[in-house]
């Protein structure tokens, strides 16, 4: 062992870094464990809270007025369904179109570099402000509130998630496909359409069903868009009830009716933002 | 595979490597290795690709050891001490066995705090010894006269010859015994190519140099000793000279005349 | 007059035609010329719709915020006058709310968005590695409104008898500290929603400073175990310098989404436009919570347009906020070619 060992003052010095070292490696698996237990206490209550209320009803009747009897949050679920399902079937087409010019024909140019910047800016930008936003050009506008307006707001949402992945997706291409098709003579649009888009397929999809679980739990974008309702409505030129503003009104008041259906609101949201999530990354690893 | 090793007579030996056998997961990397690598010499391993030897060196540092897949088995002696399975600190191992990687790697801190940096792993020295030491380790790595105005400057601002000196320098001034030398040139033009090997000539005075090359011709001008690897196996080692005019068996003749590999 | 043979046709000998067992292959016109031409039009014009996004919002929001911003001026930002019935606003409450709620969370998710960082990059087993990286990833998808409704039911209370109150205790007569933890010890105020917002973030910055770490290469870390380092020296010393700008641009974009985050603290902040202490358990209010709250029934003359002030100031902060994080993680992303 002589060869290996410091003077006394070497060995103290040596003492303590490992110390340190232990030190830190145990803190940082303490915050491991503590990120952890928050996710598994917040599942754990939601789940507990939320599966208690959970009974047919919920899905076949309506948001009932408080402290009554009965009652359901068929017309919330519905309306969430039918705006997100719209917003991503809006957003979507336009997310990857801009996600391909950035990544096809925007790497060299101004536009592409502005246009990438500004889009990762609104990705993490308030969804309160698109509520806003959306409110000032359409509801204000017509002056009502719209499950129309809902949709917009959303879409806002859609849009920087969908271009945000699509562009990288497709940056992963390696430029030999290109290539390989241009080499045959195909033309720019057939190369990206035919080749490069669908070699991405699998990470755009993953991208299109995360962008739909960020926006099945959004709510500051519906708040003053389409508002709520609460009667039955599939009408989007009304106010619209959606499953994230029921949550909102009912976790907030005193009624214990509204708390519990609250709950099992959360409950459902959680489950599909989660599963959804889950099944972006089966898919994602599936196809690679 | 055993070997006859055969040192010239009076050398002492630095590292005695017996039976040694590393694995990847299941794979078996290295076979039985023998080896005796003399002091303050420079040793060089050569082979093709995938023969071993830079998975050899770094048995030595017990670089491996990051690897939760890699592991080793049988018994290499420093100094008549196994490093191995040793219960010793694995950092107290590694200050006296130094590396140089195949890409310069500079710390992201100026030139100064890139030498200091290791010693101060092990000594606390006052300001002008650190000065001395700095200094010390790059005279040594043939860089001093280059950067001794700009000390302060990032690492990274100079040449990739001169980051290559640097990590010399930096692992020379934790005053080691033995130096692993992994493909130390092979991301460097010829011109710095050279001055490398000068200095490799210049540290065999005071360290034991192992350095492994792709480049035939790098190990016949540099080393005293050359081992020749292939498939995990220990083929043949000897001295330079020997091994390259009349090398003792056939694979060995094969590979120095290029006809595989 | 001579004989002649009939005329012939000279076509050109085609060695290609000759040797084809169908004869020549057909010559390929482009079936639709202006196809490339539609799609780059419309790849380009999708780009632009991104742009105006950005101008639309700021210009709705300044036009909508006008009344307020003629009224008030830039007084607005220091005052705390929030009176719906008088038709008087001043935004300081709230952006102090916004502000400080965003400290409390960063205070606390750094240091443990780090821990997480690099338990996940340097300590844990490979086994490990991706199931842990996927739970930090599925942390950060549960919607804010979850946390929201989780925090005011089932952690406020916690909060308000294990912590509040006991800090209440010990610090009720030190001089700083005792202010800050005065106030009625019930769950909700500036506290409550600052650590509800780190709970929130935490996922969010871990997952990035992940990511910055993994871009370190390994042969520079090995550098570093091969002079003798332990672990913690290789990542404070070697990795942490060496991602220093993309470490920052996670920060900042956690902070980016903290001071924008709605339902998380509209739930626990208590909707108080006053301030009159420094307690961080007392009620009080921030920029979004104020939106959410009173946008949709304020009919005042003046009070929408204050909102929609708020909401400027907020975008505007935000938007400095993501953009500088942006400009740092492309930084570390460009350095990362030239070094090593």
């Amino acid at each position: 062992m002589s060869l290996f060992t410091l003077s006394p003052a070497g060995m103290r010095l040596h003492k303590r870094r490992k110390g340190l070292n232990a030190l830190a490696l145990t803190l940082s698996l303490l915050a491991m464990a503590f990120g952890l237990f928050w996710l598994a206490w917040i599942l754990f209550e939601t789940i507990r809270l939320g599966i208690g209320g959970l009974a047919l009803t919920v899905f076949t009747e309506m948001t009932p007025p408080p402290q009554a009897e009965s009652g359901g949050l068929a017309n919330a679920i519905l309306g969430s369904v039918m705006m997100v399902s719209l917003a991503t079937a809006l957003g979507t087409p336009i997310g990857i179109l801009c996600g391909i010019y950035l990544a096809e024909y925007g790497k060299q140019n101004w536009l592409g570099h502005v246009t990438g910047f500004i889009n990762d800016i609104l990705l993490s930008a308030p969804s309160i402000v698109i509520g806003l936003f959306i409110y000032a050009v359409v509801v204000a506008q017509v002056r009502t509130f719209s499950g129309y307006a809902g949709i917009l707001a959303l879409t806002l949402i859609v849009i920087p998630v969908v271009v945000r992945t699509t562009e990288n997706m497709l940056s992963l291409i390696p430029n030999a496909l290109r290539e390989a098709a241009y080499a045959l003579g195909a033309p720019k649009w057939k190369v990206i359409s035919s080749v490069t888009l669908k070699a991405a397929r699998a990470g755009v999809i993953t991208g299109v069903l995360l962008a739909l679980a960020r926006i099945a739990g959004e709510t500051a974008p519906l708040l003053f868009t389409a508002l709520n309702n609460q009667f039955f409505t599939s009408n989007l030129g009304e106010p619209m009830a959606s499953l994230p503003v029921t949550i909102f009104k009912y976790a907030m008041s005193p009624y214990e009716n509204w708390r519990e259906l609250a709950w099992v609101g959360v409950f459902l949201i959680t489950l599909g933002v989660l599963a959804l999530n889950i099944l972006a990354r089966v898919l994602f690893r599936k196809k690679i | 595979m055993d070997t006859k090793v055969d040192t010239a007579a009076g050398e002492k030996i630095k590292i005695k490597v017996s039976d040694l056998n590393f694995y990847y997961g299941k794979f078996h990397a290295l076979k039985h290795i023998n080896l005796e690598i003399p002091e303050r010499k420079v040793t060089a391993f050569i082979g093709p690709s995938g023969c071993g030897k830079s998975t050899l060196l770094r048995v030595f540092n017990r670089m491996f050891e990051l690897y939760p897949e890699q592991r080793a088995e049988g018994s290499v002696l420093l100094d008549g001490q196994d490093i191995i399975k040793t219960k010793v600190d694995v950092s107290l191992i590694r200050a006296k066995i130094g590396m140089v990687f195949q890409k310069p790697t500079p710390f992201p801190m100026s030139i100064y705090d890139n030498i200091a940096f290791g010693v101060r792993l092990f000594e606390t020295l006052p300001r002008v010894e650190m000065d001395e030491r700095v200094e010390w380790a790059l005279k040594k790595a043939a860089l001093w006269n280059e950067v001794k105005d700009k000390l302060q400057q990032n690492g990274a601002s100079l040449s990739g010859g001169q980051q290559q000196r640097l990590c010399i320098a930096r692992g020379i001034a934790i005053k080691p015994e033995v130096l692993l030398l992994d493909e130390p040139c092979s991301a460097l033009d010829p011109i710095s190519t050279g001055k490398i090997e000068e200095l490799i000539h210049e540290l065999k005075a005071d360290y034991t140099v192992m350095i492994v090359t792709h480049n035939m011709q790098q190990a016949a001008r540099c080393s005293d000793y050359t081992a020749y690897m292939y498939l995990g196996d220990l083929v043949e080692f000897g001295p330079t000279s020997e091994l390259f005019m009349k090398p003792k068996k056939k694979d060995t003749e094969d590979y120095i005349t290029g006809r595989f590999g | 007059m001579s004989a002649t043979l009939p005329a012939q046709s000279y076509e050109p000998k085609d060695a290609a035609a000759e040797s084809l067992p169908g004869g020549i292959p057909p010559t390929h016109t482009q079936r639709s010329p202006w196809a490339d031409k539609a799609f780059a039009a419309a790849a380009q014009s999708a780009a632009w719709i991104t742009l105006a996004l950005l101008a639309g919002i700021i210009g709705s929001l300044v036009y909508g915020a006008w009344p307020a911003i003629r009224e008030f001026g830039i007084g607005f930002l220091f005052s705390t006058d929030w009176d719906p019935v008088e038709d008087k606003y001043g935004g300081l409450v709230m952006i102090y709310g916004t502000l400080m709620t965003a400290a409390i969370a960063l205070i606390i998710a750094v240091p443990v968005s780090f821990g997480i960082a690099l338990f996940l990059t340097e300590l844990a087993p490979n086994w490990l590695r991706r199931p842990l990286g996927v739970a930090v990833e599925l942390l950060a998808a549960v919607p804010s409104i979850v946390y929201g409704m989780w925090g005011l039911l089932v952690f406020g209370p916690i909060l308000a008898t294990y912590v509040q109150i006991p800090l209440q205790n010990a610090f009720s007569d030190v001089p700083l500290l005792g202010t800050l933890f005065s106030g009625p010890p019930v769950g909700i105020g500036l506290l409550s929603a600052g650590i509800i917002l780190a709970i929130m973030v935490i996922p969010f910055i871990a997952s990035v400073m992940r990511d910055v770490f993994e871009t370190t290469p390994a042969l520079l870390k090995e550098s570093a175990y091969g002079l003798g380092s332990t672990t913690w020296e290789v990542v404070w010393k070697v990795v942490l310098p060496y991602t220093r700008s993309g470490v920052i641009g996670a920060i900042m974009l956690g902070l980016g989404r903290a001071l924008g985050e709605t339902m998380a603290v509209t739930f626990v902040i208590g909707n108080f436009s006053q301030v009159d202490s420094l307690s961080l358990f007392q009620a009080a209010n921030s920029i979004t919570a104020a939106i959410a709250n009173e946008f949709a029934e304020a009919d005042t003359k003046l009070h929408q347009p204050a909102l929609m002030y708020l909401g400027l100031v907020l975008f505007f902060i935000t938007f400095c906020v993501l953009a500088l994080s942006k400009l740092l993680l492309q930084r570390m992303k460009r350095n990362e070619g030239s070094r090593t």
